[in-house]
């Protein structure tokens, strides 16, 4: 090794084992082999001690019969129906918890957030103390009392509070519906028709806008169109309206249609703690709008509103729509913690499956797989919804 | 020097995992090698158990696990309570968490067989039944119709409820809710018109959490048969056979009259049972691998059954329940122990 080499035409070879190339697939195989070691062992492991403790497996109790009733369905449901029912009564409890809690959710955190950023004093400190006091209690602490506070100092239902055919008591709000009627079927394709409709219209309105300048009142046209089909089904077939009104029977109301205590503190539990995660999203993503944009918008003559809806908004919703897809999945996946307050969510209702068929493995794996699949849903959307308003470079 | 380091580690990661499939097999050595029994309780049942506010546990389920520790190490405080609820119980069992269940839970064929259970025994007849409050005006269960009723996830009240509704035609709103506590505040805050599960735990929660006791009544039905006792899981055998006859020991020294004070002069009888009972004659404390003083041991430590019974629930406890199906056969009651010998 005396003196300087010669330089090469191609660098030497490196032996195997010093190669970066193989070396990187190498470590990576010993990895993936190992991950995969670990779940066969955990596998493995998890049936063998079943068998032997003879535990019962598999999914076959899916179409057994329950034998349980549930106390809150969106669909008929009773006892001698399967498990595989049961489940789906749950995650429809759940879907129409999460998605109301969701638009609730939004309205109320927008508005605080605003309210934060509002000129009026009194009104911006008392949404920064909203947000500083709900986020900062554990959303189960809150659950209970809601949840308190309703069945504490809500009337017995012979003692109901009563707003015309509406009546409170700590049963629940029972409110009057409409019986059904072969109608109603007729007015909901009128009314799917006049979304539709109105859909074509704001697209044909806004091409003409481009092409000729001329503006269009989309807005009352979709109401019109959303709202007059149906109405012009619903004359037409000769008012086909009896209403189901509640009326007390014995221990309770029946008739109507009830919302329990447990929807209700569990829905304004997961609202009020999520708007306030909201409100400062929303603050942050008008926050990150440079002034300059509504001054400029304000010198072209644009009014507040409109500069609001045209310029700050779109520029704000690139800001708040990531994080906001987080709280969304945030509402989902707290919303089971309605176990703790009664609400027969997907795993109030898969807790009970285990715990009757004793079969936990299975009934874990499908709650996991029912908040999988809805999170996933959501996220879809939302990124969805992202890229579409996402800053498009020309 | 690092590779051999990490296959060394390896091997010894592989070979405790090896071990520990391993070991799991005979739970009697396991538990006598620990020293201490783990025992799953109830989160806070009146009579059955119950920890107080300096966290000592009472009640006869607690009874049982103190006897076992006692026929087992002749120390009845070996035992550590692990209180479960009534979701929890089944898979802390399964698992391994505990080594005995002892949390008035029912004895079911589902239960005995697809959760990998075994009953060692009744340890309490009961019943299911419906508690209402006296100004409702309910005489009966089969006027609760559209009555909105509190119940447990997770428990045979469930699934009886849900069958005597359907079965006679009556139609019952149920709230579930997880937490024992929550759910008895319900029922008391008017959430529910009727609260229902054994009538033993209604007794109970009457007793000890109404507000005012008077103002609640117990309905006359009980709707179904609820015999509880301890569980262990499958393959527990001979861990099994020392539960099942530490509790059998309790109910035959009743039939005797051995009573916890009276062990040591019972042990001159010269009655033959009583000398086989009591490890004078030895051979039981043998065939379950446990010393020849574990029935001495169990009926010093927590009394015979009548004891234990009167003490947690009976007429010397708040719920003053009678003993009903629980007195012994030979005194109308169905409690009857298989020969000891």
């Amino acid at each position: 090794m005396d003196g300087i080499q010669p330089p090469s035409s191609t660098p030497p070879r490196a032996a195997p084992w010093n190669d970066p190339v193989i070396r990187g697939y190498a470590f990576q195989i010993v990895v993936f082999g190992g991950v995969i070691a670990l779940g066969w062992w955990l596998v493995a492991n998890t049936l063998e001690n079943m068998a032997r403790q003879n535990i019962a497996s598999g999914f076959g109790f899916i179409v057994q019969e329950s034998g349980f009733d549930i106390g809150d369905t969106l669909i008929d449901y009773s006892p001698a129906d399967s498990y595989g029912h049961a489940i789906w009564v749950g995650i429809l409890n759940t879907l129409r918890v999460a998605l109301i809690g969701i638009v609730l959710a939004t309205l109320l955190g927008t508005l605080i957030g605003i309210g934060r950023l509002s000129t009026n004093w009194l009104l911006a400190k008392i949404c920064g103390w909203y947000v500083e006091i709900i986020r900062n209690i554990p959303l189960l602490l809150q659950l209970f009392i809601w949840y308190k506070l309703i069945t504490l100092y809500s009337p017995g239902p012979r003692q109901a509070a009563s707003i015309g055919n509406v009546f409170i008591s700590n049963r629940g709000v029972q409110f009057p519906v409409p019986k059904a009627d072969p109608s109603h079927m007729w007015m909901g394709i009128a009314l799917l028709l006049g979304i539709v409709l109105s859909f074509f219209v704001a697209r044909w309105a806004k091409a003409r806008q481009a092409a000729t300048g001329q503006q269009f009142h989309t807005v009352w046209a979709s109401i019109g169109l959303i709202l007059g089909l149906p109405l012009l089904v619903f004359v037409g077939s000769g008012f086909p309206l009896v209403w189901d009104v509640p009326e007390l029977k014995g221990f309770n109301f029946a008739g109507g249609v009830v919302l329990l205590p447990e929807f209700f503190a569990l829905l304004i539990g997961l609202t009020v703690y999520t708007a306030a995660f909201i409100a400062e999203i929303v603050r942050a993503g008008i926050l990150a709008v440079n002034r300059g944009q509504s001054e400029a918008a304000a010198a072209l003559g644009l009014r507040p509103n409109t500069a609001m809806r045209l310029v700050i908004l779109p520029q704000a919703l690139r800001v708040i729509i990531p994080p906001m897809t987080s709280q969304y999945l945030n509402i989902t996946k707290n919303s089971s913690l309605a176990i703790a307050i009664g609400y027969p969510d997907i795993v109030a209702v898969l807790n009970t499956t285990m715990n009757q068929t004793g079969q936990a493995i299975e009934g874990t794996a499908l709650i996991m797989a029912c908040y999988l699949t809805v999170s996933l849903s959501i996220s879809l959307f939302m990124n969805w919804y992202n890229k579409k308003i996402a800053l498009v470079e020309r | 020097m690092l590779r051999r380091t990490i296959i060394a580690a390896a091997a010894a990661t592989i070979t405790a995992f090896v071990a520990g499939q391993a070991m799991a097999g005979a739970k009697l050595d396991a538990i006598k090698s620990r020293g201490e029994i783990l025992c799953g309780v109830s989160t806070g049942l009146a009579g059955f158990s119950i920890a107080d506010s300096q966290g000592k546990w009472t009640g006869i389920d607690v009874d049982v696990c103190r006897a076992v520790a006692a026929a087992l190490f002749g120390d009845a405080n070996k035992v550590k309570f692990v209180p479960l609820s009534a979701q929890q119980r089944f898979t802390a069992l399964q698992s391994g968490e505990v080594d005995v269940l002892s949390r008035n839970t029912t004895w079911t064929q589902q239960r005995d067989t697809a959760l990998g259970l075994n009953f060692t025994g009744v340890t309490y007849y009961d019943g299911q039944g419906f508690m209402v409050a006296t100004k409702l005006g309910v005489k009966s269960a089969k006027e609760l119709n559209g009555a909105t009723v509190c119940v447990q996830p997770g428990t045979t009240t469930e699934l009886n409820l849900a069958d005597w509704a359907r079965s006679n035609k009556v139609d019952i709103k149920p709230v579930v809710i997880e937490k024992l506590e929550e759910i008895e505040q319900a029922f008391f805050s008017g959430r529910c018109d009727a609260y229902t599960t054994d009538a033993s735990g209604l007794a109970a929660t009457r007793a000890s959490k109404a507000p005012k006791p008077d103002d609640y009544m117990l309905l006359p039905e009980i709707i179904s048969k609820e015999p509880l006792g301890p569980a262990v899981s499958h393959g527990d055998d001979q861990w099994a056979d020392l539960i099942r006859w530490t509790f059998n020991a309790l109910v035959e020294a009743e039939e005797y009259g051995i009573t916890a004070a009276k062990v040591d002069e019972m042990k001159k009888s010269d009655n033959p049972g009583i000398k086989r009972l009591l490890g004078v004659t030895p051979g039981l404390g043998k065939n379950l691998g446990v010393s020849e003083e574990w029935a001495a041991n169990a009926i010093k430590a927590v009394g015979n059954y009548g004891e234990m019974y009167e003490r947690n629930v009976g007429k010397a406890s708040p719920l003053k329940l009678d003993r009903g199906l629980n007195a012994l056969w030979s005194k109308g009651g169905i409690m009857y122990s298989p020969p000891v010998r």
